[in-house]
Formats: C-alpha cells, structure tokens, sequence
C-alpha cells in the first residue's frame, strides 16, 4: 500500500515537473518569437534612417540649401521647395492650432457627455481615418475651384489644416484633462470665471502636453504629398512665392518629381532631398519627444 | 460660479463653434465629394462602371480593376502587418522592461512620422531592385512591394492602439493569474490578450484602414497598371490602386469633365470605406467605455 502511494507520488511529480518543464520551454520560445518579431519591427526603420543619412549627407552643401535648382532641377539647390514646406507648415499651425486647441478646450471643459458630444468624437475618430487624397479631393473642390483661391498655399495650408485637426484635438485634450480637477475649483471658488480659469490656469498648466500635440500634428502635415497635389504644389518654379496667393514648390512633393518624374536625375540630388525631408521631419519629432519629457519630469501634480 | 459678462459670452460661444467644427468638416467633405462626384453617375452607365477595363482616353471607366488593385494590396499588407504589429504591441506592453519600452515607443511612432513619399522613395531605389533579383520578376513594380511597405506604414498604428489596450488591462487580472500558478506566456495568451480583444481587433482595423487610404507609396512602387487581379500570382504583377488612380489622374484632367466626376466618385467611395471602418472602430471605443464606467459604478 504505501509502496503504490509512493509510486503514485513520484509518478506525480515526474509528470508535474515534465508538464512545468514544458510549460518553461512553451514561454522561452514563445517570448523568443516576440522579440524576433519586435527586432524585424524595428531594425528596418533604423536601416531606412541610417541608409538615407549615410547616401545623402554627403551630397548636402550650402549652396544645395540656398539655391534654385538649375538645367531642369537636375543641378543646383531645392531652396523653393525648403521655403515652401516652411510657409505651408505655418499656414497650417495658423489654421489648424487655434481651432484645434479650441475645439479640445470644447470637449475637455465644457460639454457635457451627451449624444452631440459623441457625435463630435465620432467625427473626429473619422476626419482621422480620412485618406489623405479624399483631402486633397476636398481641397480641390472647396478651395481652389469653389471659392476660387486657386492653387496657392492658403488652398493648401486649410487643407492640411483639416487634415491635422484630429492629432491636435486628441491630444490637446488629454493634456488638459491630465489637469488636476482641485486647480480649477481653487480658481473658481477665488473668484474667477470659467474662461479665467481655463486662460490662467488650465492652459499654461497643460501648455507642454499641448506643444506636443501640435508638434506631432505638423509633423504630420509637413510631411504629407496627396493633399497638396492639387491644392498648391508646382512641379517647378523659377521664383519663390510672393504672398499667400501663390502656389510653391513643397520638400514632399519634390521628391516625389524628381524620383518619378524626371529622367536621369543625380542620385545625389535625390538623396540630398530626401536628408533635408527626414530631417525637417526628425527635427519636429524629437522636439516632441523632449517637450514631452521634460514637463513630465517638471510636472509637480 | 460668477458668470463675467459679454466677453465671456462671447468666448464661450466661440469655443463651441470650434468644438463642433470636425462635425462641419465631416459634412462639408461629405458634401463637396457628393456635389463633384455624383454627375459621374449620370454620365457614365453602371455597366461601364462594372466592367474590368479601365482606361479614360476612351471613356473606359471600369472600377473593379482598382477595387481590386486596392483590395490586394492592402490584403498583403494586412498579412505583414497585423501578426508583426500584435506581436510587437505584447512585447512591448507585457514582456520589455519599462526602459526597454521608453525606447522602442518613440522609435515606432518615429516610423508612423515617416513621410510616405520617403518610403515610396526608399521602395523605388532599395526595394524594387531588390525584390526583382530575389524573385526573379520582370519587374519589382508590384502588389507585393506595395504590401512590404504599406505593411510598414500599418505597423505603428497596429502597435500603438493594440498597446494602448493591452496596458489598460487592469493589472489585478495579471496578478490573479500568475497567482494561480499560470506562467507569464500563458497568462498574455489566456487572460491579457483576451480582456483587450475589442481594443486589438480595432486596432487592426484603423490599421488596415490606414493601408487601404495610403497614396503616394503605392502610387510610387506597384506600377500603376489598371489590370484586374486574378488569384495569387497577381501579388506579383503591377497593380493600380483607388488611390494611385486618383493622385496620377486629376493632375491632367478638365475640370468639369466625365473623367473629373469619376474621380471624385472614387473618392466617395474611399470615403465610405474609411467611414465604415471608423464607425465600427468607434462604436467598439464607445461600448468599452460604457463597460468599464459599469465596472466602476
């Protein structure tokens, strides 16, 4: 009897260790297999940065920065299209900040949650969905042929404006409603108003967390060719543009000519165009990224 | 609460009028694709619609072609994206040390910030050679190179949104199951990923949404040729897209012309695509929402 318990026992524990042991080698293979798949994530996107850094560097000079392009964009600099992207960046930050803020100040502080406000988040849950061409149809047929603006950046920068409205919104929301509830009920039992309130000591409170929001959101927006195709974008000018009238070069959308476009470009060229893009693009993210710590790191609530 | 007058009022109201703007703007695109788009129904008969040639210079304005271009094509790039992206999203939510995580985050949303006219360039310069050689095509213009990308592209949003749920898992679910002796592979398959279904499954849709709306990588590195996909082998053919169509084509048309209305017409129905999928997407947010407000309450 006890010679068959004892049996039993080990019998027991041999198929519990074997069934533990099983379960060990399940886990290491199965965790083996995320990390692969995490690593062919996120090595290409290191490659791509390296590859255009480590081809275009050293084609970049300052008379590729500063100058036009010459005998049919096949020689010179890509200054128009660097000023292009730069004004039509701003022409976005004009539009899409004060009513994207505005919008997030809406939704974080004064709607209540009802059936419109749901319906204001299902909106913008789809104009982020939008793809990026239906914009560009929308540009075409609002700005430039409906209200007869033509292809200038004004077309173009309320079209990218739109289109980067959601990232700002979202994100601008969450930071002010990362704001502590006691701050506002501290200022509205000394006597402010809402709008007070919200000006004094909401805003400068979520400030970082808002730059990030905008930042990413004209990251975004510097960054995009489909909207701009029909709304501002020129193949080639001889001239940078005089007021907001006009259309302009852009970084994305020369690239797109010259690596498509055009026969027997310098690959040099190309590649130069393509550092100054990731750059301008890089530049913007980090920026982000470091706002974003440093308030966190500042942040005293 | 003291109410502080005209100017407070005023601001107020102006605060409104921008919180209900993305709902204008919904409408307005909504409205001007409708107003550009709709004569292409009365100039162009269904059965042109529904034929599978698509070539304008000789009012050929069959769809399917591209229906089918931008269907294959974000299939392939559905097969890349949504097993690496899920399995990355868990890794870095369940299984990276936190300092691992602070790294890998940015360096996805880096990708996500990528311009896709970069990729489409690195597609034509790195890729396309490559895929010719390895595959031994006539071309590397294809569906596939425009999956490997948009695949890609799907990726950071896959992780973000996926993660973003897998870390709204409360932790007391983790606890009990470690708890209970079930190892940490078992616990991500069998309590974790299971407690964030509905938020995975959307993020594989806005995922996928997102490939199916991307325009100037596809435009860029699948050959643009309007040729209906028949099984597997088209994978490796050039293929055109909805999107590519629309990009490559409104430059050089009339405005007011039959081809002019038909574009827009794709573009109404790109739109309805990202609307079903976004109205799916939300409604899922929404009743998790509402579920976890029961759970608290």
């Amino acid at each position: 009897m006890t010679a068959r318990n004892n049996f039993s026992a080990t019998m027991g524990n041999r198929v519990n260790a074997s069934f533990s042991q099983r379960r060990k080698w399940t886990q290491r293979l199965g965790f083996t297999g995320l990390t692969l798949a995490t690593l062919a994530t996120v090595t290409p996107i290191l490659l791509i940065i390296i590859h255009i850094f480590s081809s275009g560097l050293p084609g970049i000079s300052w008379p590729f920065l500063i100058e036009f392009p010459r005998e049919g964009m096949r020689a010179g600099g890509i200054l128009p299209a660097i000023i292009g992207t730069f004004w039509l960046t701003l022409g976005t930050a004009v539009f899409s900040v004060p009513l994207g803020i505005g919008a997030a100040i809406y939704l974080s502080e004064y709607a209540s949650e009802n059936r419109w406000t749901r319906a204001i988040r299902i909106a913008i849950i789809n104009l982020a969905g939008i793809p990026s061409i239906v914009y560009g149809l929308f540009g075409l047929g609002l700005f430039v042929i409906f209200l007869r603006l033509g292809t200038s950046i004004l077309a173009g920068s309320m079209t990218l404006a739109i289109m980067t409205l959601p990232v700002i919104i979202s994100t601008t929301e969450e930071a002010l409603r990362a704001v502590p509830n006691s701050f506002r009920v501290v200022s509205i039992s000394l006597g402010g108003t809402r709008w007070q309130t919200i000006r004094r000591v909401v805003l400068p409170q979520a400030l970082p967390g808002i730059l990030t929001g905008v930042v990413l959101g004209l990251e975004r927006a510097a960054g995009e060719t489909a909207p701009i195709l029909f709304t501002v974008a020129a193949f080639y000018l001889p001239r940078l543009p005089s007021s907001v009238f006009d259309a302009t070069m852009a970084l994305p959308y020369h690239l797109f000519v010259i690596s498509t476009q055009v026969p027997g470009m310098p690959i040099q060229i190309q590649y130069g165009t393509a550092v100054v893009l990731l750059t301008f693009v890089l530049l913007m993210n980090i920026t982000a990224t470091v706002i974003r710590s440093w308030a966190r790191a500042r942040r005293q609530w | 609460m003291k109410t502080g007058g005209f100017k407070e009022i005023f601001i107020t109201s102006l605060i409104k009028v921008c919180g209900y703007s993305a709902i204008i703007f919904v409408g307005m695109i909504f409205i001007f694709l409708i107003k550009e788009g709709s004569p292409a129904l009365v100039r162009v008969s269904l059965e042109n619609f529904l034929q599978i040639r698509w070539y304008p210079i000789e009012d050929r304005f069959g769809i399917l072609p591209l229906i089918g271009g931008s269907l294959i094509v974000t299939a392939g790039a559905a097969i890349f994206s949504v097993p690496l992206g899920l399995a990355s999203a868990v890794y870095i939510a369940e299984v990276t040390p936190r300092w691992a995580r602070e790294i890998l985050k940015p360096l996805v949303e880096i990708l996500g910030g990528l311009p896709s006219v970069m990729l489409g360039f690195i597609g034509i310069l790195v890729i396309i050679p490559a895929l010719r050689e390895a595959l031994n095509l006539p071309t590397g213009l294809t569906a596939f190179a425009g999956s490997l990308i948009l695949g890609g592209m799907a990726i950071p949003t896959i992780v973000s949104v996926a993660e973003d749920a897998l870390d709204a898992v409360p932790k007391t679910y983790r606890e009990a199951a470690l708890a209970m002796g079930a190892t940490r592979w078992q616990t991500i398959w069998r309590v974790t990923l299971p407690a964030a279904k509905s938020g995975v499954l959307t993020a594989v849709m806005l995922g996928v949404g997102r490939a199916i709306g991307e325009t100037m990588t596809v435009m860029m590195v699948t050959g643009n040729a309007a040729v209906f996909p028949t099984g597997l082998g088209a994978l490796f053919k050039p293929v055109r897209t909805m999107t590519a169509t629309i990009a490559a084509e409104m430059g050089e048309v009339a405005s007011g012309s039959t081809h002019y209305h038909v574009l827009f017409f794709i573009g109404i129905v790109l739109f309805l695509i990202s609307l079903t999928v976004n109205l799916i997407a939300a409604s899922v947010v929404f009743r998790q929402r509402k579920r976890a407000e029961r759970i608290l309450s």
